[in-house]
């Protein structure tokens, strides 16, 4: 089975990919868009939005990750989502690739003093659950289109969100040692032999 | 109840900041330029160590404003330094919200025995350091992320290299022990000894490992990166170049592709001249950055 890809270029990738590898899903980091042929699903992290743009514009990324996704998962998280969003209001350096069909703001929570560590509820696939999560420097999910299901909310801030074969949140799970939205969102690929051998 | 500014928190900002650069600038042009190469972040500083090397006098943190001004020209995270030891600069970067204090030895200390207890903060500390035993005291006062010294405004890499390879050997030395062995490992490094258990067991230490001082060209970030750093300060390098922008670009392609040797060919061709540099033989030991802090 091909295994999930984590888009390294900048950002908490090893975070995901350590991840995947606790959740026995098969992983490797990508840098180049022919390595997208590789992989069945793809995570954008977390990390500076402007620079993972700038960096993905420099290889011609957003081309190769759009065609990708009209077959193929992709799951974002913080400047994951933004980079997948339709429109960033505050921010028009970033070229978003429209996969998530919503618009965001950057920075919405405000400086670093902001950031925080919360639960939140979510429910993905009739699966009901509350996850501890961090919140860093996050973006906020303005406008929600027709196409787009909302997962997760915080207070009365959107978190998680769904557009067709695609998931985009604005926090991190993946810095908590918390493998549960991976292996909701990839669980066709989980390596069952090697969790049957290692049982 | 939401936890905010704790240590998960603040050691989740520098997650956040790995395989990027963090650039000195000096003012709202050079922190957009910063931001146009790729920067994850800057670090707001009046004079870049270079300069604080040529002009001399005392190097304190900087003006507010010159700060305020480039946090209201740029999008990405805004660090600042504080004099060792000098807790007051550090509660008004604080209050200017900066995202990160780097407690440097580029300024002049203010301390000469004690580093700022940097628990009592709510924004996230970097410190540096030349061994383990130091990065370790700082990660013991509350530090989020550890850089190496290398030094500073030198422009020349061999410092760097050497506080790298000096704490990841004993790192790895401290992989190899028993549980018996250490306590007497930990006495001998100077360094907490829940720490030291911490890092036998993890096998590296447990904040982000990133480095600075000296680096001047994309293969200067890639060796950096290759010895084990998870992203780069680059201070003088940029702004004391003759062309900062393709320069700055160019480095940050160097710590994405640092594994790729025919990229960085394409990566380092065509570029200006690097900032000049010192030879460490022309610093007397007494002017050299790197021997501040405790």
């Amino acid at each position: 089975m091909k295994p999930i890809g984590v888009l390294a270029l900048q950002g908490d990738y090893e975070k995901h990919l350590n991840t995947l590898v606790r959740a026995e899903i098969p992983a490797i980091d990508i840098r180049y868009p022919d390595q997208l042929l590789e992989i069945n699903g793809l995570i954008i992290p977390g990390g500076e939005s402007t620079t993972m743009n700038d960096l993905m514009k420099r290889v011609d990324f957003h081309t190769h990750i759009a065609d990708f996704a009209k077959t193929k998962t992709v799951m974002g998280t913080c400047a994951g989502l933004i980079l997948m969003s339709k429109k960033v209001k505050n921010d028009d350096q970033i070229n978003p690739l429209g996969i998530l069909d919503i618009e965001v703001t950057r920075n919405a929570y405000g400086r670093q003093l902001n950031s925080f560590v919360d639960t939140v509820e979510v429910e993905i696939d009739n699966d009901h659950s509350q996850q501890e999560v961090a919140f860093i420097r996050a973006p906020k999910i303005s406008t929600v289109g027709k196409s787009t299901t909302i997962l997760g909310k915080h207070n009365n801030d959107i978190v998680a969100v769904k557009t067709g074969i695609h998931y985009g949140f604005t926090f991190h799970s993946e810095l908590n040692e918390n493998e549960y939205f991976h292996k909701c969102i990839f669980s066709d690929n989980i390596d069952f032999q090697k969790e049957n051998n290692a049982a | 109840m939401p936890k905010e500014s704790s240590f998960e928190v603040k050691v989740g900002l520098a997650e956040m900041l790995k395989g990027g650069v963090i650039m000195d600038v000096m003012n709202a042009e050079q922190a957009k330029q910063a931001e146009e190469a790729g920067a994850v972040a800057v670090m707001a500083l009046e004079r870049i160590p270079a300069l604080i090397r040529k002009e001399g006098g005392i190097a304190r943190a900087s003006d507010p404003k010159m700060i305020n001004d480039i946090q209201k020209s740029v999008s990405i995270p805004v660090m600042a330094k504080a004099r060792i030891g000098h807790f007051a600069e550090a509660q008004i970067l604080e209050a200017l919200e900066v995202d990160f204090i780097d407690e440097s030895e580029v300024l002049t200390p203010a301390d000469e025995h004690n580093h700022i207890w940097k628990h009592e903060f709510k924004v996230p500390f970097v410190c540096g350091c030349r061994d383990l035993g130091e990065a370790l005291r700082r990660i013991g006062e509350g530090a989020a992320m550890i850089r190496t010294k290398g030094e500073p405004g030198s422009g020349n890499i061999v410092e760097a290299v050497r506080h790298m390879r000096q704490v990841q050997s004993e790192i790895k030395r401290l992989t190899t022990m028993n549980q018996d062995e250490l306590m007497a490992a930990a006495k001998n490094l100077g360094a907490p000894f829940t720490l030291v258990q911490q890092v036998a067991k993890l096998g590296k230490l447990p904040v982000p490992n990133f480095a600075a001082g000296g680096i001047a060209t994309p293969a200067d970030a890639s060796l950096m990166m290759q010895l084990g750093a998870e992203t780069v300060f680059v201070g003088s390098g940029i702004f004391m170049s003759d062309d900062p922008v393709p320069r700055g670009k160019a480095i940050v392609d160097a710590v994405t592709y640092y594994k790729d040797a025919a990229k960085l060919v394409e990566i380092s061709t065509g570029l200006k001249s690097a900032m000049k540099g010192v030879d460490m033989s022309e610093i007397p030991e007494g002017e050299r950055m790197q021997e501040r802090g405790w």
